[in-house]
């Protein structure tokens, strides 16, 4: 066994056990939570649960406020997505085409939400949606969404759009077309995949975003998570796992239909600040 | 080297010496494809054109050629529609095109680089244009499979521009302007970003297509091989003004100013002096043709120089260095007062030579520029 390690190499080694520290850590707790979804039974001291069952996945769905949070979370997520693709695209389409004075600066402050504690913030808005009425509110829901992802939904797009080249452009409108034509099948097309990545992630933030919703939504808007702080506290760790599942199984879904757009050049370059 | 037809200069107030008579008159009476007019634009670094008046005859390939930042591809943009000019006109078979938009100008441009949309077939690219212009699905079918074999790419059409190397993509981005029949075809320097061996093909290549389509063609580089080979008529810019504007061999015999001496082929400067009504150096005499007077430079051709070991008439000078480069040698010779000279000699007259030997040098030909 000696000289197998030995040809191995340490550094091989070492890779290999940071990758299965790397695997537990992240797989660990959703094995275990796939295996709470379906218990019967499962008492101390056995590894395995001794008797398997759907029985709280139908106590979940039985739950009046569970269906209904699904269909608002869902709702809310994508009535952010579209907002905020109307509003951050031609926002993005300006910081990488137009030359303005402080552009850097106006890209660089979306950072801002991003740079205090989430709850700080949220108080203070909370505090302007008082006066401004919208607490309780699912606009007030939906803005405070919003702003979680400003970064994200304007940062990527400008990398995307700033990925194609200004020949590019010239050269559609050279052989004929004009202005809105260029951008509607030349710029928007090459700079899409940035914008479904930007987008993939404004849905999932905003199907998974708690506190905010927390603060401003109760006790008209319960979201999935929000609905989940209670049937945690509430019911035992197994209904748990089956709304854990029930939240998680979006995003994986999203994630691998958008394989084909989401890469590490993508990401990365949303945030090099040109 | 291809041989331009020779031109006349309209520019500058200078007659053209060397065109021949019966090409003048082929010259002038063919119409006039595209004229600039007293074109002006200015950057806020400085940069820009002053005063460009250049006319583009139809069916001839004219070249702008100067350094970056001399004004040429302002020029380009401007005729292309990509920029607009301080003050001046352009005017395409006689209409000023100045207040139209790219997509409406009758001019097409082929860019440097990053031609064509990747996100499209190659068939898609080509058919981008002809379907703005509504033209019929058969008839793009038809002009899209000619062209593609005009550029030598015949099974290209479904391919994307990702699969095609970098001299594949401009030939597609040259067929994508050829389809659309230009009145005034641009060139944006479009074979800079290929290797030597490529580009000199592609000129071959747009040099045949050119001569099978009789499109007009303003193409711009700062290659001044690239310009010789493949211009009927070359344009040369500085700092934002022409130079000079002649055929390829009219510019290589008879630059007009000590920069297009400088800028084209190789070049000795000497200093010499007017004196009695002659250009001197050293012990050489030649004719003051230009009457200039005072300290003048002289330009010789590496070509035009003559060696000699014993001629005493000629300059002394020492070789300092014989290159063998295949058929033909260069020689560095030190001369005491003047630097050292460059001389092209065929290799067979160099056996004899080695570096050390006292030469004597004389020219051939010279031409003078006053000191400035």
């Amino acid at each position: 066994m000696r000289w197998y390690f030995k040809a191995l190499g340490t550094r091989k080694i070492i890779e290999f056990i940071v990758l299965v520290i790397f695997v537990i850590f992240f797989l660990g707790p959703l094995l275990n939570l796939a295996i709470l979804a379906f218990t019967g039974k499962w008492s101390y001291p056995d590894v395995m649960p001794t008797e398997w069952s759907m029985k709280w996945w139908a106590f979940v769905f039985k739950q009046e406020d569970i269906p209904q949070s699904i269909g608002l979370s869902f709702m809310i997520a994508a009535i952010v997505t579209g907002l905020s693709i109307v509003l951050c695209i031609p926002a993005a389409y300006a910081f990488a085409r137009i030359r303005f004075p402080f552009s850097r600066f106006f890209l660089f402050s979306f950072l801002l939400t991003h740079a205090f504690p989430k709850m700080g913030l949220y108080v203070s808005i909370a505090v302007l949606f008082y006066k401004l009425g919208l607490m309780n509110t699912l606009l007030g829901v939906v803005l405070i969404h919003m702003i979680n992802v400003l970064m994200f939904m304007t940062w990527i797009p400008t990398a995307a759009f700033r990925n194609v080249h200004q020949a590019q452009e010239e050269s559609a409108r050279d052989v004929g077309a004009g202005p809105f034509r260029v951008f509607l099948k030349i710029t928007l097309p090459m700079a899409l995949p940035g914008i479904i990545v930007a987008s993939i992630f404004t849905f999932l933030n905003s199907l998974d975003e708690a506190q905010g919703t927390f603060l401003v939504g109760i006790p008209n808007y319960k979201t999935m998570p929000i609905v989940m702080y209670s049937i945690i506290s509430d019911y035992p760790a197994f209904a748990g796992a089956v709304f854990s599942i029930i939240l998680t199984a979006p995003t994986i879904i999203l994630l691998l239909a958008a394989k084909r757009f989401v890469s590490a050049d993508v990401m990365s370059s949303g945030f090099t600040l040109k | 080297m291809v041989q331009g037809i020779q031109g006349v200069q309209e520019n500058q107030g200078i007659q053209g010496k060397q065109g021949r008579q019966e090409n003048h008159q082929v010259r002038d009476s063919r119409e006039i494809q595209l004229s600039v007019q007293q074109l002006s634009k200015r950057y806020r670094t400085g940069e820009g054109v002053t005063s460009i008046s250049l006319d583009v005859h139809k069916g001839e390939l004219v070249t702008l050629l100067g350094p970056s930042g001399c004004g040429k591809t302002t020029v380009l943009r401007s005729i292309g529609g990509f920029l607009e000019p301080d003050s001046g006109d352009i005017l395409i078979e006689g209409e000023s095109v100045l207040k139209s938009p790219p997509e409406k100008r009758p001019t097409s441009m082929v860019f440097q680089g990053y031609n064509l949309w990747p996100h499209m077939t190659v068939f898609d690219n080509l058919a981008f244009g002809l379907k703005i212009r509504k033209v019929k699905k058969a008839d793009i079918r038809k002009q899209v499979t000619e062209v593609l074999k005009l550029v030598r790419l015949p099974d290209a059409e479904n391919k994307f521009p990702g699969q095609l190397s970098g001299g594949q993509q401009q030939r597609i981005a040259l067929a994508r302007s050829l389809l659309l029949k230009p009145a005034v075809l641009l060139l944006d320097e479009p074979f800079s970003a290929l290797d030597a061996k490529l580009r000199h093909e592609m000129r071959e290549e747009l040099r045949e297509i050119q001569a099978e389509t009789g499109l007009t063609m303003v193409f711009v580089t700062h290659d001044q091989e690239e310009a010789l080979s493949i211009s009927d008529r070359i344009v040369v810019m500085n700092h934002g003004n022409i130079e000079q504007i002649a055929s390829p061999q009219e510019i290589y015999d008879h630059p007009n100013t000590l920069y297009v001496a400088q800028f084209i082929g190789k070049m000795n400067f000497l200093k010499g002096v007017v004196s009695e009504g002659q250009v001197m150096v050293g012990k050489l005499r030649f004719p003051n043709s230009k009457s200039l007077s005072g300290a003048v430079w002289l330009a010789i051709r590496p070509e035009d120089v003559m060696l000699s070991s014993h001629g005493q008439d000629g300059l002394p000078g020492i070789v300092k260095q014989i290159m063998v480069l295949g058929h033909y040698a260069e020689v560095s010779i030190q001369l005491p007062e003047y630097g050292v000279i460059r001389a092209f000699q065929p290799r067979d007259a160099v056996k004899e030579l080695n570096s050390g030997d006292q030469v004597y040098i004389s020219f051939k030909k010279v031409i003078t520029y006053p000191e400035v």
